[in-house]
């Protein structure tokens, strides 16, 4: 048992170093679903309005954005509207968290200093899983207790709450696992964020079309729950043994292995440089490289499978009175509700893209923070040129990753019906109007930077966090006005099918602007630390 | 231009930690200057007044005939930096460290290069998080002498290196002096600075101590001196100068005040002298005599 020597001590320690992280990720988790479901209960207060958006709700292109509806009741409308991005900030929250205090203490050395000391060689692993395990119960306790709390069944509510929970293990055992594989923190999270995004990627097309790929997703298990909808438990099971099956692997990685180093071979480099490295932006574009590409991958093939996804739409609604009656609302027939749910992807797809957005820009502070500036701050590039390398590769990358989105969507889309050359534009459009907002992102995380360093990386998650639930439950929580309108989100023309106006985005753009040069003011006066 | 930099009332806070309470700090074109003090003294954070990435709050620090803080880019054409703590990119290998550091500054001598690889034992292609921290110390070191430049600036650079590397460190920083150019060398190492320094300047707690050439500073310190003498000597307590005299029949130690030197060795010599030893202070003794007055 020396083995595990210490690993109380080191998980005290990271929940004092995660005293307002982790607190802040298990309160949005745990009170939004209760908060979704008091909201629903004003909006649909009897049976019969619950029907009518329950009809609505069949429509494939909801199912593979939120899954399949199990119940026309309160509780399986909340579990449908909540339930994804629940269980995608419940992976988040684990797989950050525990590759924080696996693999960064590693990288970082810091984990050599404590391994000295008395304490046993899996009691590091042990600890950053006791310490996510523990945040997870403290969100399925919430999310059961609040939906509790607005009088949805017991038993539908504790079955919710365990599966938001288990799907956070789980991506804790990926992270645990993929922390062993490499040994750079930064790769183990885009190695458990890869398996994130294809689990739902898998849910998504299997919710849609071949049910059995859901059963490779561990976000289909926890829906397969069917929370309020008549409850099945053996999906946990599953997720169970998974979580279980990682664990081992995690472990018998970790006795396999030297500290620092990985499972992954490491290669060497070429003894020097290539002739174009010679520049911070020809650095920068080195350091964001391999970010990017992870990226263009998972970005083609979500454009893909969600605009093919549009072509499937239709196919099933003729005999659907409610959606039939929403079509005729809508005024343009089925193409209105393809537009409809294109649009509704690709307000989405410029969320997400923002996440790399503000990856990228934060790389900024981490360079700084990790005192990678100084020997080039020493040398006679200037601090505007090496911060504009950065933000330049952030902005330009986002660029991309908005027109590969579109151009995957387009084509996705275009081939099922026949129209790749009318649909490729449209859906580029669609995409690259999010391009403003996203931007906006970048603009916030160089003013931070500039203006207060030490808060940038906090402040600036935070704000995507609320874009992201503004984006998800704003407007359906009665929120004011103008607080839903602080996201730049809200701004963006809702293509296809609406009109483009251009003042928004030249408004957005001019923010952006606005937000660098202050940040770059601010970087230029300060000290550097 | 006599003075490569010339640093005076220097003062840097950082909330309520004062790094730096007017510090002053004089290097001549051409020397190597030995910048002491123990741990936090801030060495530095006066390095990074000098490289423009911080501001001071109050004093003046001129480098290179320069302001660092407006003029950074000019300067740092002229000059070659060795962070005290070195971070390398983890996917960057060390050549490819180096020759972008080199580039930056505008171009590297490849020859150079080479022979600083082989004598420093360096392996150009393993990556940025693999090196230990000596090696990391080392691709800093390589990017920095292969520049052709005025001055270089070192911080603490060999905190990490065995003893074989360390001499060759000094040999590299001797052949660097001969060609002309001036060095600042933080160290808190004394033998290095004591090998290869041509004046030092001590510092603590964010002020300068003491500064000077070596035997300017030992100027001002005593020396060891252990007789024996044919007769037992007397009178010798009484003289200005001596002090901690140990006496045993006609074996004598002591020490005194250089300034006192010539008088006291002829007042012994009049009780015959058969041997003699005399030890200058070492700067270990200079160093721990400024060091303890914290203590005080
Ligand atoms: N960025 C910073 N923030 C706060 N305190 C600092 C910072 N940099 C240095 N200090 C403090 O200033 C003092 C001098 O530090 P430093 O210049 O690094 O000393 P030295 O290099 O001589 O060991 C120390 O007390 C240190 O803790
Ligand atoms: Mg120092």
């Amino acid at each position: 048992m020396t083995s595990f020597t210490g690993t109380g001590a080191l998980a005290r320690l990271a929940l004092r170093l995660d005293r307002v992280r982790l607190p802040a990720w298990v309160l949005v988790i745990g009170l939004t679903p209760a908060a979704t479901a008091a909201q629903y209960k004003k909006l649909y207060p009897d049976e019969h309005t619950i029907q009518q958006v329950a009809g609505v709700i069949t429509n494939p292109s909801l199912v593979a954005l939120n899954g399949p509806l199990f119940a026309p009741t309160l509780g399986g409308l909340t579990a449908w509207k909540i339930g994804m991005t629940e269980f995608v900030l419940a992976a988040l929250m684990s797989l950050l968290t525990v590759v924080r205090h696996t693999r960064a203490e590693e990288e970082t050395g810091r984990l050599e200093l404590v391994r000295a000391g008395v304490v046993g060689r899996y009691a590091p692993l042990t600890a950053a899983l006791l310490v996510t395990g523990l945040a997870n119960l403290a969100c399925a306790v919430l999310v059961a207790l609040g939906l509790v709390g607005t009088g949805l069944p017991v038993t539908g509510s504790v079955a919710f709450g365990v599966a938001v929970g288990l799907v956070g293990l789980v991506f804790a055992a990926v992270a645990a696992a993929a922390a062993q594989l490499t040994d750079s923190a930064r790769s183990a999270v885009a190695i458990a964020s890869a398996v994130l995004g294809a689990a739902y990627l898998l849910r998504a097309v299997g919710d849609t079309g071949p049910t059995w790929l859901t059963w490779l997703s561990p976000i289909g298990w926890a829906m397969r729950v069917r929370a309020f909808a008549g409850e099945r438990w053996w999906p946990l099971g599953v997720a169970v043994a998974g979580v279980a099956v990682l664990t081992v692997v995690a472990y018998t990685l970790v006795g396999r292995r030297d500290l620092g180093a990985g499972l992954l071979p490491q290669r060497h480099g070429p003894a020097q440089a290539s002739p174009g490295l010679r520049s911070p932006l020809a650095l920068a574009w080195r350091l964001h490289r391999g970010l990017l590409i992870g990226w263009l991958i998972g970005m083609a093939l979500s454009g893909a499978v969600l605009g093919g996804a549009a072509g499937a739409i239709g196919d099933a609604i003729g005999a659907n009175p409610q959606i039939t009656d929403l079509m005729a609302r809508l005024g343009g027939g089925r193409k209105a509700l393809v537009d409809a749910y294109l649009a509704a992807v690709f307000g989405i797809v410029g969320l997400v893209a923002a996440v790399y957005t503000v990856q990228a820009t934060l790389r900024l502070r981490a360079e700084e923070a990790g005192g990678r500036v100084e020997p080039l701050l020493a040398t006679p590039v200037g601090r505007i040129r090496w911060a504009a390398s950065h933000l330049v590769v952030a902005l330009l990358g986002t660029t991309v990753l908005l027109a590969v989105a579109g151009s995957a969507g387009g084509l996705g889309y275009g081939l099922q019906i026949h129209d790749v050359g009318g649909q490729t534009p449209r859906l580029l459009a669609a995409a690259l109007v999010q391009l403003p907002a996203a931007w906006v992102l970048a603009g916030l995380g160089a003013a931070l930077f500039g203006l207060a360093p030490r808060l940038a990386a906090g402040l600036t998650w935070a704000g995507l966090g609320a874009c992201l639930l503004l984006f998800e439950v704003g407007a359906m929580l009665g929120l004011s006005r103008w607080l839903v309108d602080a996201s730049p989100f809200a701004h963006v023309p809702k293509l296809p099918g609406a009109a483009v106006t251009a003042t928004p985005l030249l408004a957005l753009t001019a923010i952006t602007v606005a937000l660098i040069v202050a940040g770059l003011a601010g970087f230029r006066s300060r000290d550097l630390g | 231009m006599t003075n490569a930099i010339s640093v005076s009332g220097l003062c840097k806070s950082f909330g309520r930690t004062r790094a730096l309470d007017g510090l002053e700090l004089t290097v001549r074109t051409g020397e190597v200057h030995g910048f002491l003090g123990p741990n936090g003294a801030g060495k530095s954070t006066t390095i990074r007044v000098l490289l423009g990435l911080l501001r001071a709050d109050a004093g003046t620090a001129r480098l290179l005939d320069g302001d660092p803080w407006r003029d950074t880019a000019e300067l740092h054409r002229r000059l070659a930096y060795v962070p005290g703590d070195v971070t390398l990119w983890p996917n960057l290998s060390g050549g490819e460290v180096i020759d972008l550091l080199g580039r930056l500054r505008g171009g590297l001598d490849q020859k150079r290069r080479a022979s600083l690889l082989e004598r420093f034992d360096l392996d150009p292609t393993k990556k940025g998080r693999t090196y230990s921290k000596g090696n990391r110390q080392k691709v800093a070191l390589v990017a920095a002498l292969a520049s052709d430049v005025e001055l270089l600036i070192l911080d603490e650079p060999t905190s990490g290196l065995d003893p074989l590397m360390e001499a060759v460190f000094r040999e590299c920083i001797a052949e660097e002096r001969d060609n002309g150019r001036t060095v600042l060398l933080s160290s808190h190492i004394l033998a290095e600075v004591e090998a290869l320094c041509d004046r030092v300047s001590i510092i603590r707690a964010g002020r300068t101590v003491d500064t000077g050439t070596l035997s300017e500073l030992r100027h001002l310190t005593r020396t060891a001196i252990a007789a024996d003498l044919a007769q037992p000597p007397t009178g010798l307590a009484g003289l200005a100068g001596v002090h901690d005299l140990v006496a045993e029949d006609s074996r004598v130690r002591f020490t005194v005040d250089n300034e006192r030197l010539d008088a006291v060795l002829r007042h012994l010599t009049t009780f015959g002298v058969r041997s003699l030893t005399s030890q200058p202070p070492t700067l270990e003794e200079l160093f721990l005599r400024h060091y303890s007055e914290e203590l005080v």
